[in-house]
């Protein structure tokens, strides 16, 4: 992690009137080459996450362990009940039917499934957070209303003060301001 | 929602929109290849010496499976006009197209309907007399009121085919965004119409094979593979016009995605419901339901059905999980194919048991109608398409369907 240039800098905030002029500019931020940095909309913006040169996140991959630890579970469970700790004979069937075991084993590999995929989104989006220093800037609120803006931060290894400040004016942001930390 | 890529209506000018001279050709070499196969069909039944019982069964399995793709585009369009959904109106011409072999369909019904003897066992009246349960049902299922009811179906059936189809070619004409107000509101009573002819359908034409056997569930089976291979076969034809140089720019990855979409929840939903069935009858285990499945398990037949669980279902469902997948044409089309020839086991696996217990009997006179039936099929779907349009131009969702995308 770069050090700050200015103490007490979180990065540099830049405003945008409308959705494509924000998807234009961050298809500029990421050819520049910056890393620690990140858009803000009223609405979720198609085309954006290509403009910002997102990869496709890993989510999926935490949620098949998810589902393959729910499947197992299941079906180690369901054994160990029913033909293990206490065999329990019903209607005749084996101790361990498969047919039997399928619906609980569905219902657990689907609800872990289902409880990486809330869970593992939080984590990888570093959720629950109850401040970020964007909130600081007076600006900023607008970002849920009519407002676009990209922020840069100063631990971002190419951050250069008031080199990122004007080359954020330069792609055509209605305003730049510095956001304390 | 960028706006700055935002396609118009406009793009479609550019877009070769109708089949033009390649629709005679297709009706020609489809009804070329129809006769050709269905007539060596016939004579590989003569042949074979068992008084055609065969060839009716083979017949009744390739004529289900061609209706399973009529019926699947019956159920989608009131469907995408019920929700009022985007996504689909650049092809739900195509769909409406489909919908438009029903005829064919009700035409190739004749000969199970004029043979139900050598098929059903509760039309033969030798098997009948002293079987209490078959005499005990004889009052639905009789040659008669059998044939009353399927002739029912198709009436239905073409009648709701028509409107929707009528209705969408008159747009094109007048514009009318009342039109589609229209249809919305008839799209209700049209699935609802669907939904009931569908699954007597699915007991009359299938269940009824085994006369002693029911499930209430058989239905909803039938329909699962439905709509399945009715996906396939939209990304099929839409890959297909798209490679001719046709719809070009009216159909995108977008398109494909939710087609892929489709089949992967229907591959999963006709395995949901396919392990529903069989758990209820294995786990209350009372002999008139599980020897079904039991003829199902014996003699070779268990092959068929371990082959289903994972080529309908496992190897599907994972092929076809990926956006990867759902976004590149070529591999779509693939899985279609796969999702067609799987469909066709299910129902060889639903129908060919009760002609043959003792073995899988597969013949060559199976791929001769397969063949000769998708030739007719192609050639039909081509004179429903005629010199019209193969999207729907005027209907107020295009512009919204043309820039669809998935999130």
């Amino acid at each position: 992690m770069a050090t700050r240039e200015t103490p007490g800098l979180y990065g540099y905030l830049a405003e945008f009137r409308e959705p494509w002029d924000l998807i234009d500019a961050a298809a500029k931020v990421r050819d520049a080459g910056y890393t620690r940095w990140d858009c803000h909309t009223p609405f979720p913006l198609h085309g954006l996450d290509g403009a910002m040169g997102i990869r496709g996140t890993r989510l999926p991959w935490l949620v098949l362990c998810g589902g393959l630890a729910g499947l197992t579970l299941a079906l180690l469970m369901q054994w160990w009940m029913n033909a293990h700790d206490y065999p329990f004979l019903i209607s005749g069937k084996p101790l361990f039917g498969l047919p039997a075991a399928v619906p609980v084993t569905f219902e657990l590999t689907v609800l872990l499934s289902a409880l990486t995929t809330f869970f593992g989104m939080w984590a990888l989006n570093l959720l629950p957070q109850h401040h970020h220093p964007l909130f600081n800037s007076e600006r900023f609120r607008r970002a849920t209303s009519d407002r676009f803006f990209i922020s840069i931060e100063a631990r971002d290894p190419l951050f250069r003060g008031e080199g990122t400040r004007e080359f954020l004016a330069g792609l055509g942001a209605d305003a730049v301001e510095p956001v304390e930390d | 929602m960028s706006q700055h890529a935002r396609r118009d209506v406009a793009v479609l000018d550019g877009d070769n929109l109708v089949l033009g001279g390649a629709a005679r050709r297709i009706v020609a070499i489809g009804l070329a290849v129809g006769v050709v196969g269905l007539g060596s069909g016939f004579l590989l039944g003569r042949a074979a010496g068992d008084g055609m019982r065969h060839f009716l069964h083979a017949w009744l399995l390739n004529w289900l499976f061609f209706l399973s793709l009529s019926l699947g585009a019956l159920w989608f369009v009131p469907l995408q006009h019920l929700t009022r959904s985007t996504w689909s109106a650049v092809v739900r011409r195509l769909a409406e197209i489909v919908s438009g072999t029903l005829p064919l369909m009700a035409l190739l019904a004749l000969p199970v309907l004029l043979n139900l003897g050598d098929i059903y066992v509760w039309a033969d009246p030798t098997r009948v007399a002293g079987d209490p349960l078959l005499e005990h049902k004889a009052g639905w299922l009789n040659p008669g009121f059998f044939t009353l009811r399927i002739v029912f179906y198709f009436a239905v059936w073409i009648l709701l085919a028509t409107i929707f189809r009528r209705r969408s070619l008159r747009q094109d004409a007048t514009g009318d965004p009342a039109i589609t107000a229209g249809s919305e509101r008839l799209g209700g009573p049209a699935l609802i119409l669907y939904g009931l002819t569908q699954t007597f359908a699915a007991f009359d034409l299938l269940m009824s094979l085994d006369a002693h056997w029911f499930s209430t569930m058989f239905g909803v089976y039938w329909f699962a593979g439905i709509v399945a291979s009715f996906f396939a076969v939209m990304t099929l034809l839409t890959a297909g016009l798209q490679r001719s140089g046709r719809l070009v720019h009216a159909v995108t990855l977008e398109h494909y995605n939710d087609y892929g979409r489709a089949m992967f929840a229907f591959v999963f939903f006709w395995a949901y419901i396919a392990f529903s069935q069989y758990m209820l009858i294995w786990y209350a285990n009372i002999p008139e339901e599980t020897g079904w499945y039991l003829r199902r398990q014996q003699n070779g037949w268990s092959a068929v059905g371990y082959a289903l669980i994972l080529c309908h279902w496992l190897i599907p469902f994972a092929g076809l999980m990926s956006r990867f997948t759902k976004r590149r044409v070529r591999l779509m089309a693939f899985w279609a194919v796969w999702i067609l020839v799987m469909h066709w086991v299910d129902l060889f696996w639903l129908i060919m048991p009760e002609l043959s217990p003792g073995g899988i009997p597969l013949r060559l006179m199976d791929a001769a109608l397969l063949v000769g039936m998708g030739g007719l099929y192609a050639a039909t779907l081509a004179l429903v398409a005629g010199p019209r349009l193969l999207v729907a131009r005027r209907d107020p969702r295009l512009q919204a369907s043309l820039n669809f995308e998935n999130y």
